[in-house]
């Protein structure tokens, strides 16, 4: 049957890797081509880049990182991080993602989802929702998780769904980098909303968290980047862990 | 040479490095001269089948598609393995190139768990039913990377491997020299670069 997927992700700011806690603080990790060829030795089952440089010199210095990874790593990569426009799509595309993701810039424009749905296939386009509780409502937030859109998360995430975004990445903001544990209250209710798979992301700290998340219907993946890039957890390890408590894993 | 058939519909940058990594020459073409000197051919795709099928069309590549696969091997990938088969009935109905009897049908009203998401993404393993020289490097069991809505069905005797949906899906089928996978051999890590070996050995 289908595997349950471990996802690490790489955050990539002037062409290093970071990582950050709740949104701030963030500091230098290492070099992005070393630690993509680790995990996939390690046995990740996908790899998540986001693009998180502003300048047009660290624009230029993902897409080379990406093209080097893409060269010598052969399972799926997806990509995000200043998607605004199809032309963005294709520029990561060319460089040898299969996937891209799509958060402020679909927020700002909608109509990016159906568009690169119809260009790229549905398969291809992965929305990367940034959620917090807001007087008891899962709120969407946009600019890396700085902007209240004021949206209902589970609207615009059903919204997506409909239009041609084939994955969901759930980012809680309430758990992200506090390590107590996946927002698993807010990924029900996803999973409840759409039949797409969907990526947890967000506040793993230790196996057992993952563990307790795939008890859970309806979730596809667990996504994580501190924990593994500061070696608190190795995939292969979590991996193993996961095997034997009965969840079927790739080894 | 490998021959990866050009005719405009998906990303070509993994299969092209996948090759290249395994030290494999390989261009990519739609020139009926370049299809007929290679020494074997790779027929990808993603999208939707009817679109991909006018597109092969346009390109003029079916005659020479047909005429080369009697004479050395050829691999669809995803929806270039859905292309070998008699029919689809992915939106309407559509003609495919025929090498593999039997028809391309949605997964979803099939699937035996409701539960389960369509499209299928992700790893999955792959159950060998028959011995064939595309599996010389790998062994049962292992897993490769799937994406997809439709499968290929009732083709039980072209179906060399399988894997586990709620349903068997067919995985690998081969029809003489003509071979496909459903699967992505380039995403699917080692057992994908295994059978890609394998393939050019052939």
């Amino acid at each position: 049957m289908i595997t349950k997927r471990i996802i690490p992700c790489l955050d990539v700011r002037n062409g290093r890797v970071v990582k950050g806690t709740n949104f701030e603080g963030i500091r230098d990790v290492a070099d992005p081509v070393e630690m993509a060829r680790m995990y996939n030795a390690a046995g990740a089952d996908e790899l998540v880049f986001y693009d998180i440089t502003a300048s047009f010199e660290g624009r230029a210095l993902f897409t080379d990182i990406l093209t080097r990874v893409a060269s010598e790593i052969f399972i799926p990569l997806t990509v995000g991080g200043g998607i605004n426009t199809l032309d963005d799509f294709d520029r990561v595309l060319k460089c040898g993602a299969d996937k891209v993701s799509v958060n402020s810039g679909a927020l700002r424009d909608p109509g990016l989802i159906p568009a690169a749905a119809q260009k790229y296939g549905n398969q291809c386009v992965v929305l990367s929702a940034d959620v917090k509780r807001v007087d008891g409502q899962f709120r969407v937030f946009a600019k890396g998780g700085r902007e209240d859109t004021g949206r209902d998360a589970l609207d615009w995430i059903g919204w997506a769904v409909e239009h041609g975004a084939g994955e969901v990445c759930l980012n809680s903001i309430d758990t992200d980098g506090v390590r107590t544990g996946f927002d698993l209250e807010m990924l029900d209710a996803v999973a409840q909303r759409v039949n797409v798979p969907i990526i947890a992301s967000g506040g793993a700290g230790k196996k057992e968290d993952f563990l307790e998340l795939f008890g859970h219907k309806g979730i596809d993946a667990g996504l994580a980047a501190g924990i593994f890039h500061q070696k608190l957890l190795t995939i292969r390890e979590l991996k193993e862990y996961l095997n034997q408590n009965g969840v079927e894993m790739r080894l | 040479m490998i021959a990866i058939l050009d005719y405009g519909v998906g990303n070509l940058f993994s299969l092209r490095s996948s090759l290249a990594h395994l030290g494999l020459d390989a261009v990519v073409t739609a020139d009926p001269e370049h299809i007929r000197s290679a020494d074997r051919l790779i027929l990808p795709g993603v999208g939707a089948f009817g679109d991909a099928m006018e597109k092969l069309t346009a390109a003029g590549l079916v005659p020479v598609i047909k005429e080369q696969a009697e004479k050395k091997p050829l691999l669809g990938i995803c929806l270039g393995m859905q292309l070998l088969f008699e029919k689809s009935y992915e939106y309407g109905e559509h003609e495919g190139l025929g090498f593999i009897k039997g028809q391309v049908c949605p997964l979803e009203p099939d699937l035996a768990d409701p539960a389960l998401k369509v499209p299928e993404i992700g790893w999955n393993a792959l159950h060998l039913l028959r011995d064939d020289p595309l599996f010389q490097y790998i062994h049962e069991g292992e897993y490769v990377y799937y994406v997809h809505s439709y499968y290929g069905k009732n083709c039980a005797e072209s179906t060399l491997a399988v894997s586990d949906y709620s349903i068997p899906v067919t995985g690998v089928v081969r029809a003489g020299m003509v071979y496909g996978t459903q699967f992505h051999p380039e995403k699917s890590g080692e057992t994908g670069l295994k059978l890609l070996k394998a393939f050019a050995e052939l």
